[in-house]
């Protein structure tokens, strides 16, 4: 037998052009995360928040629901963030708030995923009517402002904040499904998975195993993008009163309370400082994820 | 022989990458004259396609070129955009391996054929249509006057890389380019445009490097050959005896790689290993880990070209290939 | 011979095209056996590739059938292919495509044994020695696909294949995507492969000395038909075949000679408009008035078989020359 590849492995250096037969293939080459500041102080951020969050009641210098305070007090050093119009610490509440606010996000992205996911799979690999019927339900739900549909289905469930967690998953499932589906179909034709049907793999098992590693970096890109997104809806339900009921100390009901008392300016703008803070954040990152996973994804997926 | 049409001298090619420049053409050297066919043979990384792209100035950006390129005179490297835009199709061409590509997908066949024709000699549109109607009959594409007013997806892919050749001829350059012309066509098809293109340079006195890894279509059209391994020249000379008698132990190589029609069953040969990438360049002679007679002394000092015979060089001091020739 | 471990039978296969259906392949009779490599060769619009994927059930027939080992061969779809064509597999042409860029080799190898029961630590240990087998390093199991260059890839692709431990395989244009050297050695280990495991092998490819080099027999196919079929060495050598003959002039040869190869003048038609009668006739040197109303179907003749009435038919007259002589054409 002649002489196998002489030297182990030899990885294709990124940037190098290799000529193979017929063949170019230009290996881009993509920042490390450590070159780009815009993520880094994105993750920085985030972390600062899942930190507050943890600790909140270690850091916060009052119990945010306490409301012996001053009423409409200015910030000071012993309120930093002044107290709102029942007396109580902005600076507390607005770290408490974080607890509510980032878990929720996380899980309320994680459901629409995985649920999208579920849908968008389903459809893409069987088709046909299938497909037909659960791209019509999700063009449905693509058909209203995202902020509109979830309005109308958390007045429907109940001003509560479990209610507004359910709406906004409901209205932010269809893009993961849309995705998910359009990463199907064209796994479907790879000749990968051409492949593993000629061994006898199950559709279940092709999704699962083939496509579900192509599909999974741009679904957690769409993600990251998204929770910026899931944060401002959850946030406008509760400014709208459907949401977070008082007394809980969540950021979009406090904006609301600073809307109200708006000469008192300390009130509303903390806790709109901390929404911004959070979306631009994860916003970042998803940017970073995104350019990361391009050149790869683009390779692993032919779109 | 006539003057040289193309001296390439020192030619050397570095290209960035992540482990800093590397050279993917090292110090190449050859001369073309007027009417010749000459051939640059290779596998992937050899360097062949960059050399092609370094007479163009089409050199991916970053690509640092030292060395000399002198086209009837003219030094090529360092030319400005202008003055390369003035050259490319006039003086040079190129017809590249991928049909599908070359031509302009949405643009009828008539104005890409009179687009270069009116730039370059500035005739009359009437004159440039009447002349691409000559062009399409030299490269055999029946009816000419409907071929004009076509689109590229009408043809299959060997009438388009007959059409791109038109493309190529229409500015009447002195020497035409083919970086691998017949690699993506059918074998008869292949036959077809090799034929042509030996037509051209017999009838229009054109000169053309062929650049290919395929032994036997050089073999056909090629009067010399120049073989080239990690950016550098293994072997030049006369096409018939490099095929015929090769020193160097990498054509060798090569040719004992293809198939022969006597050896009916016994399995290839191939060189054992792959060529290097980028970068990855073995000190010494960079065929040395892979040639079946490496000496220890192959392995520093690197080897330079010499004449071993009548305008054949050769970069294997060894020569250990000398007493089979 | 031997039973045939892979048979067709008058196969055709159609596709849609605006509204029309086109015949890629018509009426195809072929068979391999274990321990044989069959070739199969043609140009661009012969249907090769596409009577390579009925061959193994990703095509739809239009007519005719397909047998592996006695069982049928029938286009599955999404469905689940059944656990007795496991046997039958193939390996395709672009070793970039054909293996999954997420996952790891030794995963995407001991697919083949998994998938046919078996545990997960026993099917990645069979994928070590499999990679060992094709010349690869055991240490690869834990790498993926893009660590490897396009021979390497294509020797993890047929990994794969001989997990699932076949009986016949088929080659789709296996060694076009590579370079020279991985070539040559990819078609070896093919060779090695069919006489080791004694595997039935249909190689398709437009790179006929290779197919020279490496199969038994040899079938060519023009527009959808096989025109001609035999041992290598025959038809190669003695081609009959106006076709065949055409495309071994095409043949350029590495010898320095100089010479340059024989044209083939025409085009290859539109499968939806096949020409009359025999489908070569108007390329063909040999062109009688005939040809253009008689489908010549294939018939043995001098040692092989060939679809040509024309030189059949002299092959019963004992003279070479005087039956060729074509007619004026009109």
């Amino acid at each position: 037998m002649s002489g196998p590849a002489g030297a182990p492995l030899d990885p294709l250096s990124p940037a190098a052009v290799t000529t193979v037969g017929r063949r170019r293939r230009l290996r881009p080459v993509a920042p490390r995360p450590w070159r780009r500041p815009l993520a880094l102080a994105g993750l920085a951020v985030i972390a600062a928040w899942v930190v507050i969050a943890i600790f909140a009641p270690v850091i916060a210098s009052q119990n945010p629901l306490a409301q012996k305070f001053a009423i409409l007090g200015a910030p000071s050093a012993a309120h930093w963030f002044g107290t709102d119009e029942l007396g109580r610490d902005v600076f507390s509440r607005v770290l408490f708030g974080a607890r509510i606010t980032l878990p929720l996000a996380v899980i309320l992205i994680i459901a629409a995923m995985i649920i999208g996911a579920v849908i968008g799979g389903i459809a893409g690999y069987f088709g046909g009517w299938v497909d037909n019927v659960l791209m019509r339900v999700a063009d449905l739900v693509f058909a209203f402002p995202g902020i509109i549909l979830a309005l109308a289905i958390a007045a429907a469930l109940g001003p509560q904040l479990r209610n507004a967690v359910i709406a906004v998953v409901f209205v932010s499932w269809p893009s993961y499904a849309r995705l998910v589906r359009s990463l199907v179909l064209s796994a479907r034709s790879a000749q990968y998975v051409v492949a593993s049907r000629l061994l006898g793999a199950s559709g279940p098992r092709i999704l699962f195993t083939d496509i579900r590693p192509n599909a999974a970096g741009p679904v957690l890109v769409l993600a990251a993008l998204d929770i910026g997104n899931a944060v401002l809806l959850l946030s406008g339900l509760s400014f709208l009163g459907l949401g977070a009921q008082p007394p809980t100390a969540e950021w979009g009901a406090m904006v609301a309370e600073g809307a109200q008392n708006f000469n008192d300016w300390w009130v509303g703008l903390f806790p709109g400082l901390a929404i911004l803070s959070v979306v631009l954040a994860f916003n970042f990152i998803g940017d970073a994820l995104r350019d990361m996973l391009d050149p790869r994804t683009a390779r692993a997926v032919r779109l | 022989m006539s003057g040289q049409l193309l001296t390439v001298d020192g030619l050397s090619v570095s290209l960035p990458t992540r482990t800093g420049y590397h050279k993917a053409v090292d110090d190449l050297s050859f001369a073309l004259g007027e009417g010749e066919i000459m051939g640059i043979a290779g596998e992937s990384g050899s360097g062949k396609t960059m050399t092609a792209l370094s007479l163009f100035g089409l050199l991916p950006p970053g690509a640092r070129v030292t060395g000399s390129i002198r086209l009837d005179g003219t030094e090529l490297t360092g030319l400005g955009r202008k003055q390369l835009r003035a050259i490319r199709g006039r003086q040079i061409a190129m017809v590249s391996q991928d049909p599908a590509t070359a031509l302009h997908p949405i643009l009828p066949i008539g104005t890409q054929l009179t687009e270069h024709m009116r730039y370059h000699l500035g005739v009359s549109k009437s004159e440039a249509l009447s002349r691409a109607v000559g062009l399409l009959e030299t490269v055999r594409i029946p009816d000419p006057e409907q071929a004009l007013r076509s689109y590229a997806g009408q043809f299959s892919g060997g009438m388009r890389q007959r059409i791109a050749i038109a493309v190529a001829l229409a500015a009447e350059p002195r020497l035409l380019v083919a970086d691998e012309p017949t690699t993506a066509l059918d074998v008869t098809v292949q036959a077809g445009i090799l034929r042509l293109l030996d037509r051209l340079c017999r009838e229009r006195g054109m000169a053309v490097i062929v650049i290919t890894h395929d032994l036997g279509v050089m073999s056909a059209t090629a009067r010399r050959l120049c073989v080239m391994y990690a950016g550098r020249l293994a072997e030049a000379g006369p096409t018939a005896e490099l095929l015929g008698r090769p020193r160097h132990p990498y054509t060798r190589g090569l040719l004992d790689a293809l198939p022969h029609p006597e050896a009916g069953g016994a399995p290839l040969v191939p060189i054992g290993g792959r060529p290097p990438s980028l970068g990855d360049v073995p000190d010494g002679c960079p065929f040395h880990p892979r040639c079946r007679y490496a000496q220890p002394s192959c392995a520093t000092g690197r080897p330079e070209p010499e004449p071993v015979g009548a305008a054949h060089l050769l970069a294997c001091p060894p020569d250990p290939l000398r007493a089979a020739s | 011979m031997t039973e045939p471990v892979l048979r067709l039978d008058a196969v055709a296969v159609e596709y849609g095209r605006r509204g029309e259906k086109v015949r890629a392949v018509d009426g195809v009779d072929l068979a391999v056996a274990r321990g044989e490599i069959v070739g199969l060769v043609g140009e661009s619009g012969c249907g090769k590739s596409t009577l390579a994927r009925a061959a193994v059930g990703l095509e739809p027939l239009a007519a005719g059938r397909v047998s592996f080992e006695g069982h049928d061969v029938a286009f599955t779809g999404r469905r689940r292919r059944p656990g007795y064509l496991r046997g039958l597999q193939m390996v395709f042409q672009d070793p970039y495509e054909s293996l999954n860029p997420r996952r790891k080799v030794g995963e995407i190898i001991a697919d083949g044994a998994r998938l046919g029961g078996g545990t997960r630590q026993a099917a990645l240990r069979r994928a070590a020695e499999l990679l060992k087998r094709v010349g690869l390093p055991e240490g690869a199991v834990d790498s993926y696909p893009h660590e490897f260059s396009g021979g390497q890839r294509q020797r993890i692709a047929i990994a794969r294949t001989l997990a699932a431990g076949p009986s016949c395989l088929i080659a789709d244009e296996p060694i076009s995507a590579l370079d020279a050297s991985a070539q040559a050695q990819i078609a070896n280990l093919l060779s090695e492969l069919v006489d080791d495991a004694d595997l039935g092998l249909i190689l398709v490819s437009h790179d006929l000395s290779v197919v020279r080099q490496v199969a038994d027999r040899v079938a060519v196919m023009y527009l959808g038909r096989i025109v001609e079929i035999g041992d290598t060495e025959t038809v190669w050598g003695n081609p009959r075949h106006p076709y065949t003959e055409a495309l071994v002039a095409a043949i350029p040869h590495a010898d320095g000679s100089g010479v340059l190869p024989a044209d083939l003048p025409g085009d290859v038609p539109d499968p939806a408009n096949p020409p009359s009668g025999c489908r070569f006739h108007p390329r063909c040197r040999l062109v009688t008035g005939s040809c253009r109303e008689l489908d010549q179907r294939l018939a043995p003749a001098l040692g092989r078989e060939i679809a040509c009435h024309v030189r059949a038919g002299s092959a019963a007259s004992a003279a070479t020359g005087a039956a060729d002589r074509p007619a004026p054409d009109s």
